[in-house]
């Protein structure tokens, strides 16, 4: 590290948060200074509250911040201390424990975590070490030591019934009491490493479980539900959008001209027409087949955000034939139990298990012919994959005239798509055909809906 | 005003103490941006999930400041005539008929397009005034991008352009906060001039602090209790969790019934105040309703 001083610390931070993939800018950087003129360095939850307020600007970025913080400024604190040759006393000094007294220590390290009191948590962590880790049997791997530590002690999260009442460990610990334990032995396990070696270990750059989000499967389906409500917007607002700025000059001339009585014949209080919005409804077609299992996952959640956010809307599910699934998802929110029912008693006829689209056209028109108008949009979520059989696209483009817009979200990479029994080729004459099996891709499908002339674009 | 000078605050604990005085109880990091928002003069972005008192951050900021609370409430299909100045056609069309037929369209002009005839809403508002405000742009992330995009030469600058006028410089830094339930991403460019803070639910004693201090009648151990159900409610995964303002409203509440303990039957039958959508009433009351039938476990 060759420039001193505390702003050469900063810039090197934020060059480590870009190298994690935050955005920070120059700009961002200049404001991390200016802000730093303001507070005292020497208060650490200032310190990082304020650094955190300026160069992290969105709740994934705050958490990579954290990280990449923690891991920065241990490093650099340690890194100091090798050079200058500062060692921390030792609890080593204890020796051997006996049994009793290794059980009081579980016990002790047990409440803290149970208080969540952060300072007794990092003592006991270094007791713990000395106590359970000794040098000659440690694995070398800190991860492994870890966990052998923990186990040592007995900490679990699950109630552990076997265990006389009044241990804290009786009821489960907090999980995230344990987590932060298990970081700060970690943390010393790494501290005493780099006072051993007197040098630092490579830097690791953060893993993808590092940074993900903690709440883990729900984050997905809240990632589509954010993108969903998205398109709600989007086909909301379209309607006004195609047309444009006409939708001022719709003078209604007798109500206008009614008004205008009360001043003396001038029209002072022009009257509009009223903006008729497009009341946006849904039709949602979802292929369960075998074929697109991996994708079927993402789908349900596609439509499980779906009718979250849209009234008037209503879903299909299909393999050979449809099968009308609008109930399940009023009436049910769990979203692992709605998968479950539309996997077990949706009642999806399935013979063969092979998809056959030009039945499921002929059976959807049949269902929703009387409700399909100019206002209506059909999504359809296939691969369109027929298993050789006939595609029966007329049918499909029935469909799409009387619809509105008709779009088809493929979950297939396009480079497959036309590959094999794959006829998307036939259907995309009708409809409008995206690629998309991730939430970035529905939110690309999302950002092209906005597009204007999208609704036109046949 | 309990402070002598708030519009300058010293210090970090100085704008928590005056958030406290006027009932609002800040975290940590509220405090410090607040503090620095208005050292820099830089708006604020504030995220978080619904109900966490992001829009009581704005008002108990402007209340703390001793300055007036402009407010802007996004929708979708916001326009700038709707956010920052429209012309009085009504008052500029009487004035035409009012002068005489002869004038010349020269004086006709310099006449209607005059600040009389201005209708300022809330960016101009909060720009023109003499003295400083706090100007709240209250769910931002509901507009559309192009609303985002010209708030932004107001919100870096300070200043408003009308063709027919010139520009109008804002004559005080307005303290300026932007709150979004992330429904939308934002742009970067917004973000970069902006410092962030993200609210979240509070930890439990905070939040026990927070339900003391808006209802204290209530017996400590019942507001435990309370704020704990809250807490187990929110694990839940529901469409709409449970806001502080509802925690309060349920707090209330139970003082009205005059409860000393929340049991079961009590919960049910309550359940409606913290609990705002059909479904979700099935899923709280199997879940939470359950946990609370066992009287060992009553604290």
């Amino acid at each position: 590290m060759s420039p001193e001083g505390l702003p050469a610390r900063i810039l090197e931070l934020g060059e480590e948060l870009r190298r994690e993939g935050v955005a920070v800018g120059t700009s961002e950087l200049l404001d991390a200074f200016e802000v730093l003129r303001e507070i005292s360095w020497t208060s650490q939850e200032d310190f990082r509250e304020a650094l955190a307020a300026t160069l992290a600007k969105s709740q994934e970025d705050r958490r990579v911040f954290e990280l990449v913080f923690d891991r920065f400024f241990f490093r650099a604190t340690e890194l100091a201390a090798a050079q200058e040759g500062v060692r921390e006393e030792d609890f080593a000094a204890f020796g051997e424990l006996s049994e009793e007294e290794l059980d009081a220590l579980r016990a002790q390290i047990a409440a803290a975590l149970r208080d969540g009191s952060e300072g007794a948590m990092r003592d006991l962590a270094r007791m713990a070490i000395a106590a359970f880790a000794r040098p000659q049997e440690g694995s070398g791997v800190i991860g492994v030591d870890v966990q052998r530590i923990r186990r040592a002690l007995g900490l679990r999260t699950e109630p552990q019934p076997d265990l006389p009442p009044g241990d804290p460990r009786r009821e489960g610990l907090p999980r995230e009491a344990l987590r932060r334990f298990e970081m700060l032995l970690r943390r010393e396990l790494e501290r005493s490493q780099i006072e051993r070696t007197g040098n630092l270990p490579p830097a690791r750059p953060l893993g993808d479980l590092d940074r993900a989000l903690p709440s883990g499967p729900l984050a997905d389906l809240a990632a589509v539900h954010r993108v969903v409500a998205q398109l709600r917007r989007r086909l909301a607002t379209q309607g006004l959008q195609a047309r444009g700025h006409r939708r001022h000059a719709h003078v209604d001339v007798r109500r206008t001209m009614r008004a205008s009585l009360q001043t003396g014949g001038v029209p002072v209080v022009l009257k509009y027409r009223p903006r008729r919005p497009r009341r946006p409804e849904i039709y949602v077609l979802c292929d369960v087949s075998t074929s697109v299992t991996s994708a079927s996952v993402f789908f349900l959640s596609v439509l499980h955000a779906l009718h979250d956010t849209f009234r008037k809307m209503r879903s299909f599910v299909f393999i050979e034939r449809i099968s009308e699934v609008t109930d399940i998802f009023e009436h049910e929110r769990n979203f692992k139990t709605v998968s479950e029912r539309i996997g077990n008693d949706a009642g999806v006829a399935d013979v063969s298990g092979y998809t056959d689209y030009g039945r499921v056209w002929s059976e959807f028109l049949v269902q929703v012919e009387d409700d399909l108008h100019p206002r209506a949009t059909v999504i359809v979520l296939g691969d369109a994959r027929t298993n050789g059989r006939d595609p029966r696209s007329d049918i499909f483009a029935q469909i799409a005239a009387r619809a509105g817009r008709t779009f088809w979200l493929n979950p297939e990479p396009r480079l497959y798509w036309n590959y094999g029994d794959s006829v998307i080729s036939a259907y995309e004459q009708h409809c409008i055909a995206f690629e998309c099996w991730t939430t970035a891709q529905l939110e690309d499908f999302v950002r092209a809906l906005a597009r204007p002339g999208m609704a036109v674009a046949r | 005003m309990p402070e002598s000078s708030p519009s300058e605050p010293a210090s970090v604990e100085a704008v928590a103490a005056g958030l406290r005085s006027v009932g609002y109880l800040p975290g940590e990091s509220t405090a410090l941006v607040s503090f620095l928002a208005t050292k820099l003069g830089k708006p604020v972005l504030v995220e978080g999930p619904a109900g966490v008192g992001k829009t009581e951050l704005a008002k108990a900021l402007a209340r703390y400041l001793g300055r007036e609370l402009v407010r802007l409430q996004c929708y979708e299909g916001l326009d700038e005539a709707k956010a920052l100045y429209e012309w009085n056609y009504r008052k500029q069309l009487l004035r035409i008929q009012a002068e005489a037929s002869d004038t010349g369209w020269d004086a006709v002009q310099e006449d209607i397009f005059g600040e009389e005839f201005l209708l300022a809403r809330p960016l101009m508002t909060a720009i023109a005034s003499k003295e400083p405000v706090v100007l709240l742009i209250d769910e931002i992330d509901k507009t559309d991008q192009e609303f985002e995009a010209m708030l932004l030469e107001v919100l870096s600058d300070f200043q408003i352009s009308i063709p027919e006028l010139g520009r109008v410089e804002s004559r005080t830094h307005p303290l300026v906060l932007l709150t979004s339930n992330n429904s939308r991403e934002l742009t970067e460019a917004l973000k970069r001039r902006c410092l962030y803070l993200w609210l979240d639910y509070p930890e439990l004693e905070h939040e026990l602090e927070i339900v003391r201090l808006h209802a204290p009648e209530l017996g400590e151990t019942v507001a435990r209790r309370l704020v704990e159900v809250i807490g187990m409610v929110r694990a839940l995964d529901l469409k709409k969790p449970p806001s502080i303002a509802e925690s309060i409203d349920w707090a209330r509440t139970l003082l009205l019934l005059g409860v000393d303990d929340i049991d079961a039957e009590t919960f049910t039958e309550t359940m409606s105040v913290i609990v705002k959508h059909r479904t979700d009433m099935d899923v709280v009351a199997e879940r939470v309703g359950l946990k609370l039938g066992s009287p060992a476990d009553v604290a």
